[in-house]
């Protein structure tokens, strides 16, 4: 059996959030610290809280041939899909290696439910779905998953992950191990969540949702912001393409096995999913020069992950939470931080944590609360959902940085 | 590309005319089938997550543990792969008439019990697994995708892995679209294949259409009633210990699966 070791060469990748369309305007909200966050302006009778919206998607259309797939969530990946050049990108790659070589894994929590919700405020006289949504294709949790593999025209293997918050960091390791197998020579990573009721109302009925911008790793902190965002990745083998700058190095994977709302505040399985994650990248914790943390702003996440670095981490690894900037994205979290981390590789660039005015005393001196310009050499991305959920990746910027 | 091969450790199966792989195994031989039962028991669940768990949890939880229990594996440290097409409809169906009439009163419960990987956590907390777990999902294609989701993590991690693959019944204007009108799931123990005992199965990607033997009456309606049951030429190749199938595994691909026995 053929069996390719990491690291894998990223050689696409973007992301669209409350923070703008595409790596540009997200390098550029990371450098002024500018928050995507607004007061809660989505639905009939909002929630006195605030998200993270991206602009323009309601104005957002599908071209016809994909008019079966249109919702929030689909036009959100349509958006996110034709920001820095991705689809060019895939076409070369689908050039390179065939369609049936490629594969799809998208992570998603609640894919396209705000459409099977809107059909629920509209029944018709006999109690049914209305006329307009009656597209079994949307009403689906593949529906993201199956949009898109129409869109790239991906022949291989096509998977949703929905395993809520590290929806979009799972796709990596599931891609990775197809591409080690020599099942597929490339994949195409990524997620979508949209703003739904489902998730502003369930989370605020689990008393997670902050009345005001979130806060992560505040001593004052008060819940969650929740936000939406579109994020893809293209996955090559490192030997077909060894010029590429930025490279995974590896994933790592837990379960929490404690609770299904509430991460064990012993990080016994967050720690699990990093140790998981260095030992399959062969990085050793000193060599970490930044981590981009879950940081939700919830008392019991951020409580375990300040824990969970002070207890690992020597004092140069420099770490802080992007969410106060973007809102909790939910399954597009994932990959949204793993562009995020990308970015500061590529930049040399140590994102500050942003929203945290009186940091929690339980967090040390590896918080960078404030932009910082700085060697970033090896990164990590946490994610850790709920159902404890652990995801971890790693990624790496090439020492002879040939290409951009 | 070359083949992906793993072993069958153990079965599980739950439908309410075939509560377990025995049961299966009869009505693949001629037997007509048993009388509907109402409820798996998913006595892995403590009495209390029980009472807080809906059906698709307990369904995935009972085959689940058949599975494991015949495959004499710790569940603590098996990997899980929950795959499922729609997730948990009825909750879907709740949370969608709630949040059109009184957002609200949404319950907590309900809503962590609508995640799709409800089971998976259920699962692992039960089972004190540590073990990576996910929850998949491919449409109508979902047991082939998440059958190669199995096996290619057995393959790449030299692991054993559990797969379970379940839908219940739809409920509401959502169940009326979809069709989901039967509760199915079943559950594999997978491993990279090393034993000659053990029935061993060749996973390879393929461009062709679905095929597989002919099914029992029975079970082409249950194919009708639940994409999980898109599973049941499989399990007729491990009840009879031979023979070959493509399932689909997604708009675009199939999965071949050849059953090798030894001798």
């Amino acid at each position: 059996m053929l069996v390719t070791p990491f690291p894998l060469a990223v050689t696409a990748y973007t992301a669209t959030s409350a923070l703008g369309l595409g790596l540009d305007a997200h390098l550029e909200a990371l450098r002024q610290q500018r928050s995507g966050l607004r007061a809660n302006d989505f639905g009939d009778a909002p929630l006195p809280c605030w998200i993270g919206r991206v602009e323009g998607v309601e104005s957002a259309t599908l071209p016809d041939a994909y008019a079966p797939w249109d919702c929030r969530n689909n036009r959100l990946a349509w958006i996110g899909l034709n920001q820095d050049h991705f689809l060019p990108q895939v076409q070369a790659a689908r050039q390179r290696y065939g369609a049936a070589r490629i594969a799809l894994l998208l992570g998603t929590s609640t894919a396209s439910i705000g459409a099977t919700e809107e059909g629920y405020r509209r029944l018709d006289g006999d109690q049914r779905l209305p006329a307009d949504l009656r597209r079994p294709v949307i009403h689906n949790p593949h529906s993201l998953t199956a949009f898109v593999a129409d869109v790239l025209d991906i022949g291989g293997p096509c998977l949703t992950i929905s395993t809520a918050c590290s929806s979009s960091a799972k796709v990596f390791a599931s891609a990775e191990r197809l591409i080690r197998l020599g099942i597929v020579d490339a994949a195409i990573v990524g997620g979508v969540d949209s703003l739904c009721d489902s998730v502003l109302f369930g989370f605020n009925a689990l008393e997670l949702v902050s009345p005001e911008p979130c806060r992560p790793f505040d001593a004052a902190r008060r819940g969650i912001s929740i936000g939406e965002a579109a994020g893809f990745a293209l996955l090559e083998r490192i030997d077909a393409r060894p010029d590429a700058a930025l490279r995974l190095l590896g994933c790592g994977e837990s379960s929490d096995a404690h609770h299904m709302s509430t991460p064990d505040p012993s990080g016994r399985g967050a720690e699990l999913a990093l140790r998981d994650v260095l030992d399959h990248a062969g990085v050793a914790v000193a060599q970490v020069d930044y981590i981009n943390l879950h940081g939700t702003a919830s008392q019991k996440n951020d409580a375990m992950e300040a824990a969970l670095v002070a207890r690992l981490f020597p004092p140069q690894t420099r770490v802080s939470s992007t969410k106060g900037l973007t809102g909790h994205t939910l399954g597009a979290a994932g990959i949204v931080e793993a562009v995020i981390t990308m970015l500061a590789l590529r930049e040399d660039f140590v994102p500050g944590n942003a929203g945290a005015s009186s940091p929690d005393p339980a967090c040390t001196q590896h918080f960078a609360w404030r932009n910082e310009s700085r060697p970033v050499r090896i990164a990590l991305s946490h994610s850790f959902g709920f159902g404890g959920s652990n995801a971890c990746l790693a990624f790496a910027r090439t020492a002879t940085d040939v290409s951009a | 590309m070359s083949g992906l091969y793993v072993q069958v450790e153990g079965i599980g199966l739950w439908t309410p005319q075939a509560t377990d792989f025995d049961a299966l195994r009869r009505l693949f031989a001629g037997d007509t089938p048993a009388a509907a039962a109402s409820r798996p028991t998913a006595s892995a669940l403590s009495l209390n997550e029980r009472r807080r768990a809906p059906e698709s949890v307990l369904v995935a939880i009972e085959v689940a543990s058949q599975a494991v229990a015949m495959s004499h594996r710790s569940a603590e440290n098996l990997a899980c792969v929950f795959a499922s097409a729609y997730g948990d409809q009825a909750t879907t169906d709740y949370m969608c008439r709630v949040l059109a009439r009184a957002p609200g009163e949404l319950s907590p419960t309900r809503f962590h019990n609508s995640v799709h990987n409800a089971s998976a956590g259920y699962w692992t907390i039960a089972t004190d697994c540590r073990a990576p777990s996910s929850a998949v999902c491919a449409g109508y294609a979902s047991f082939g995708a998440g059958l190669l989701e199995a096996a290619t993590q057995a393959c790449a991690d030299q692991r054993a892995v559990l797969l379970v693959c379940s839908d219940t019944a739809g409920a509401g204007p959502l169940g009326e679209l979809i069709g989901c009108q039967l509760t199915f799931a079943c559950a594999l123990v997978l491993s990279p294949a090393s034993e000659a005992h053990l029935p061993r199965l060749k996973l390879t990607v393929v461009a062709d259409a679905p095929r597989h033997s002919p099914l029992p009456t029975a079970c082409v309606t249950w194919t009708h009633d639940n994409p999980s049951a898109a599973s049941l030429p499989l399990l007729a190749m491990l009840a009879s210990e031979g023979g070959e199938c493509v399932l689909p595994a997604s708009e675009r691909h199939g999965l071949r699966v050849e059953m090798e026995v030894n001798a």
